[in-house]
Order: structure tokens, then sequence, then C-alpha cells
């Protein structure tokens, strides 16, 4: 059954009085628990697509539906309800909030945005910090942490609320082949734990292949998908 | 809640000298008014205070007319018998009345026998006039006979310090009073010097006293007359009201013509320093208005900054699903969490000054007053509503950047760099 549906979108930026095309007409459909990357170079279009199918943007034409909700019609408040109950979010930089340790870090989607009880939240933050391998280093500060252990972190926020969806672009851009790699295996162990569907953007080959659903994008357009079973790839491992 | 808060503080002590140095400068702020307001405050009511117990009294009331030409005091704008009578009666059925005294004001030659001056006397029925200016006394040096309770006697007088330095009178020593009563007749009376009284300020603060009975002589009264009813109230702070009631009372009584019989005026309208008083409370104002200033120009400043400095952060916030009321709400519990640190040290140690000052009294001269004591205070209502207003502000300060904050669009936001 499909999560997101994308039917034909377009998005172009002005730039100045010119209109630049970041996507063209672009239709696919990604299923539940799917382990899905769009890949390409730079430009390609692949963090603009994240940003439509996260209602951070709006497409210039199309339609784009997630778990059974268009969000290209939802207002500035509507989107981040939406992006609260529906999607988590795994950046680059992290993006971790600097003040907060790792539970706290972990325990501000409950706060801000679930509104979860104290005891409730405990359970929770302490249930994916345990599950991303970070429970040593719940009480630490960003600053304390290496990247991998902050892209860690940031997945187990992206979890906490049990989202549907969790949109990761470039995930590993700012990490080594080796904790990139580990990063990747433990999204994907975490969609096998919490059944969620897993999009994220690179274009580092070697994380591409750990992918299940490929789209590969250039100039705005995809030109080529690919879909590898997963014990295929379990195999190739 | 709570955790917005710890949040909040967090966000603030992320960048700790700028946080400590806005807090230190709303604190100053805070301590200047606080300061400020204990010790003009209790300045104005010590003076207040000199100028009701001691001499003018908290309400006067008198005969219509007589206080737009008080100066030439004149005689014949008496009260006769008849008129202090219902004065009497109004003011014994007002509650919060608690004692008045009947006054004859007049003005006289002074000799030694040797030189003359003229002299502002106040006749008093002594034991009516300690009730209501119990301080009275505390201005004056007796002799021998002399007391604070008892204050003067039939046949006695108090004159003045400065006059009697400069005629060379002492305690003890006999005058003669020579004055004109309404008629134009003349009469003179040997009095004995009972005691000098200090100069205060205000219009009936170089006066001297003789007994109400020696001026109805002096001024051969046929009947009994009074030039004012002075009045003290049960409650200082229930001034404006009592008054407003008497006058609303007195109102009812007209003379021949059918024009009000009596007038009636508070402290206010009688003493010159009213007028500064109302300057203290206008400075007063003024401080708070700077103090406002600062704490909205260094609140607005910072969350400036700190929106400034953090658009990344507020992009990832609305990524993850923070609507924009809950980012507008984060950051202005940060400017309000700003204003409630400082005005809490701002207190503390703006009451421990306070408590300072009492300790190390501070004595000061104010006119021919010298001496003078101050114990500042302030009242917890000025506190509650000072904090408030810091907070308030505090709040209005952070307005405008929590709102562009929550109005950030989140794919540009994430992208700032």
């Amino acid at each position: 059954m499909a999560l997101v549906e994308i039917d034909n979108i377009s998005k172009n930026y002005q730039m100045g009085e010119v209109q630049v095309p970041a996507l063209k007409q672009i239709t696919l459909s990604i299923d539940e628990a799917a382990f899905v990357s769009f890949v390409g170079p730079s430009g390609s279009g692949k963090t603009t697509i994240l940003n439509l199918i996260g209602c951070l943007d709006k497409p210039t034409e199309g339609k784009i539906v997630v778990d059974g909700k268009q969000v290209n019609t939802l207002d500035r408040k509507q989107s981040a309800v939406f992006r609260g109950s529906v999607l988590g979010y795994i950046f680059q930089a992290f993006n971790l909030f600097p003040v907060l340790t790792a539970y706290e870090n972990v325990e501000y989607p409950l706060v801000m945005i679930k509104n979860e009880l104290a005891l409730k939240r405990k359970e929770q933050v302490l249930e994916v910090l345990e599950a991303v391998g970070m429970i040593e280093q719940k009480d630490k500060r960003p600053d304390q942490l290496s990247g991998g252990q902050k892209q860690r972190v940031a997945v187990a926020r992206a979890l906490v609320t049990r989202p549907k969806l969790v949109l990761a672009d470039e995930p590993t851009a700012n990490l080594d082949r080796k904790t990139a790699i580990n990063v990747i295996r433990l999204m994907h162990d975490m969609r096998d734990k919490f059944n969620t569907t897993f999009i994220f953007s690179t274009h580092d080959a070697g994380i591409m292949a750990e992918a299940e659903v490929i789209h590969t994008l250039e100039d705005g357009r995809i030109i080529q998908s690919k879909q590898y079973p997963s014990s295929v790839q379990e195999g190739e491992k | 809640m709570i955790r917005i808060f710890k949040i909040a503080v967090r966000n603030l002590m992320r960048y700790k000298r700028r946080t400590l140095l806005t807090s230190l400068l709303i604190t100053l702020g805070v301590l200047m008014v606080i300061l400020f307001s204990a010790l003009s405050g209790s300045f104005k009511a010590m003076m207040i205070g000199q100028i009701t117990d001691a001499n003018l009294s908290q309400i006067q009331i008198h005969k219509k007319g007589y206080v737009s030409s008080m100066d030439s005091i004149p005689l014949n704008l008496n009260l006769d018998r008849k008129g202090y009578a219902k004065i009497e009666d109004v003011l014994k059925r007002h509650p919060a009345v608690d004692a008045w005294a009947p006054r004859i004001k007049l003005g006289a030659m002074l000799s030694n026998y040797s030189e003359t001056t003229n002299i502002r006397l106040n006749a008093i029925d002594p034991e009516k006039e300690v009730k209501v200016c119990p301080a009275v006394g505390d201005r004056m040096t007796f002799g021998k006979k002399g007391s604070r309770e008892k204050l003067i006697g039939p046949g006695e007088i108090i004159i003045p310090d400065k006059l009697a330095k400069g005629m060379k009178i002492r305690l003890g020593d006999t005058v003669v009073l020579v004055a004109t009563n309404k008629d134009g007749s003349v009469n003179g009376l040997n009095f004995t010097m009972a005691g000098i009284i200090e100069v205060v300020v205000g219009p009936q603060g170089k006066e001297g006293y003789i007994h109400i009975e020696d001026a109805r002589v002096l001024l051969r009264m046929e009947k009994p007359e009074i030039t004012e009813v002075a009045v003290r109230l049960k409650d200082f702070d229930m001034l404006e009201p009592v008054y407003a009631d008497l006058k609303s009372a007195l109102a009812d009584f007209k003379n021949k013509k059918g024009k009000p019989a009596f007038e009636i005026h508070t402290w206010e309208k009688l003493s010159p320093f009213y007028n500064i008083a109302r300057m203290i409370d206008l400075m007063s104002v003024s401080m708070k208005l700077i103090m406002v200033s600062i704490v909205l120009i260094s609140i607005l400043n910072v969350m400036i900054m700190s929106v400034y400095e953090r658009v990344r952060e507020i992009g990832t916030m609305s990524a993850i699903g923070t609507t924009p009321g809950k980012i507008m709400a984060l950051f202005l519990t940060e400017g309000f969490t700003l204003g409630l640190i400082s005005i809490a040290a701002g207190n503390i140690i703006g009451l421990s000054g306070i408590l300072l000052l009492n300790i190390y009294k501070i004595r000061f001269s104010f006119g021919k007053m010298d001496n003078l004591l101050l114990a500042p205070s302030v009242s917890l209502s000025e506190l509650f509503w000072l904090s408030v207003v810091v907070l308030i502000v505090s709040v209005l300060a952070s307005l405008q950047p929590a709102y562009k904050a929550s109005r950030m669009e989140p794919v540009d936001a994430l992208g700032h760099v």
C-alpha cells in the first residue's frame, strides 16, 4: 500500500526574473515500510523532492499525498502539525539543539509537539535511545558527541514520535565511510523494528547500495528507478 | 511549561556574557527605581508628616473666602459660634475624623520693651491642638513650667526661635503683644515667654503660639470667634474620600447671600510643599519610564540577536513539527525569563539596599530644618506592580523577534548559512 503518492509534480524556483526548474513532472509512489533512496548529483533535485514530501515546501504544479492526506494544500500551521504527527526528519548536519542533552534532544518532539506525560515520555525516549545504542551517552550534549553519535541521536529524535515516514537529506554526508554505513544500517534496522518508511537522499554510491528502492534523479527528472529485494541485499552484504 | 522554561533558560545561558550584561542592565534599572522610590517616598512622607502633624493639620475648614486672603490674616472672615457648631456637628458625624481643633489667626506687634517687631500668631486650644497636630510640641523648647503635653497656658507665648534670638528674648521673659481688632481698636497684653519653636517650611511655619482665650481678650471679641478648624483623620490614606465627604456635607450650609458658608482644604492646597511632592512624583515616573526603556531596548536587542543567530535551529524546530505558536511561545518565554531573573535580582538587591539605608541612617537638612532622618521603605504593592510592568515589557519586547521566528519558512531557515 502506497504511503506517498506523487502525481506529476514540478517545482520552479524564482531567481530574480528567471524561473529555474528544480523538478519536472515527477510521478511516483512509495510503499509503507519501504527503504528508499533518491540519488543523483548536486542540483539534481534530491533535496527539493524530500522538502516537498516533507511539507517544507510546495510544488509549483501537481499533487502530493502522504498517508492519505494531500499535503501540498496545507497552510503553515497544518503543515507543522502534519509533520509533527506523521513525519520524522534527519538532517545532514544533524541539527541537534546544542543546549540540550542527547536525552533532551530526543525528548524535544514529545514535549513540544506531542505533549506526552513525563512518565510516558521517559519510557519512549529510553526505548529509542536503547535502539540506536546511545543510552550510555544520553546525558551528553551534542558538542560532547562524535558525528556518528550525533546522527544516532538524530535518528532517535526522528523515531521517538513513531512517525510513519522518516525523511533524511544526505544523512551521511558529514560522516566518514564506516560511520556512514553504520548509520544507514541503523536506519535500516529501525525500519525493521518500527516498520517506519525511510526515504533518504545521497550521492554516495556506497550508501545508495544500502537502499531497497533507488530513484535516480538528473536535472529534475527521475531517469531510473530500481528495486532490490531486501533479502538479496542482505546476501550481498 | 516547565520544560519550555528549562529550554528558555538553557538558550539564555548559551550566550552567558550577553545574557548577564543585559540582565545586569535591567537589574540596575530596577534597583535605581526601587531605591529612588524608597528614598523619595520616605522624604515625601516625612515632610508631609512634619507639615501636617507639626503645624498645618491634614484638613482645614474656614469661612468661605478666607484662604484666598489669608496672607493679610483678615479678622472679618472669622467663624462665629453658630458656624463652628455646624462644622463640629458635621465632624462629629463622620467616623473617619479623629480630632479637630479651633484656631484664631492674628497678626500683632511684639515688644520686649526696647524693640518692637511684627509677629503672626496662632491662638490655640492646647488640649485639642495636640490631638490634631501631635508633633507640634516636638518643635518646641519649653521653660521650667512648660511641657509638650501642656503646650501653652493663659498668659504665655511661644515665639519662633529666629525671632527670639533676634529680639534677645529668653524663656521666662515678659513681652507685650499689641493687636488691632476687626473694628480697628488697639489692645495690648503682657505675656510670659514659655517656649521657643523651631521654624518649619510652609505658610504656618513661622508663627508664634498663644492660648485661644488670650487671643479673644487681646482682640476684644464680644462673642467667641475662630479663624479655622484644623482636622485630623484616623487614617491619612483616607484623606481624599473623607475630604470629599466633608466638602459635600459642608456645602449644604449657605450664607445670607445663598452662597456656601464654608470652605474646606486639604494640606495639599495650603502648603507649597505639595508642588515639591508632585515634582518628586514626576521624577519617580520619569525614573520608571527610563527603566521601562532600558528593559524594552535591551531585551529587544538580545532577542533580535538570538533569532538571527538561531535561524537554522528555528528551521529544525519547524521541520520536526513545532507549530508557529509554540516557536513564538519559546522565544517569548526567553524574554519573560530574562525579565524575571532581572526583576528578582533587582528586587533582592533593592530591598538589601533599603535595609542598609535603614541601618546606616541618612540625615539631611531641608529648608530651615536640620538633622532630618530618612527611613526609606517601599511597599509590597509597589514592588509587585514594578515587577509586573518589567515582565509585561519583557514579553512585549520579545514579541517582534518571536513573531519573526514563528513566521520563518522552514525550508529557507534550514538553508540559512
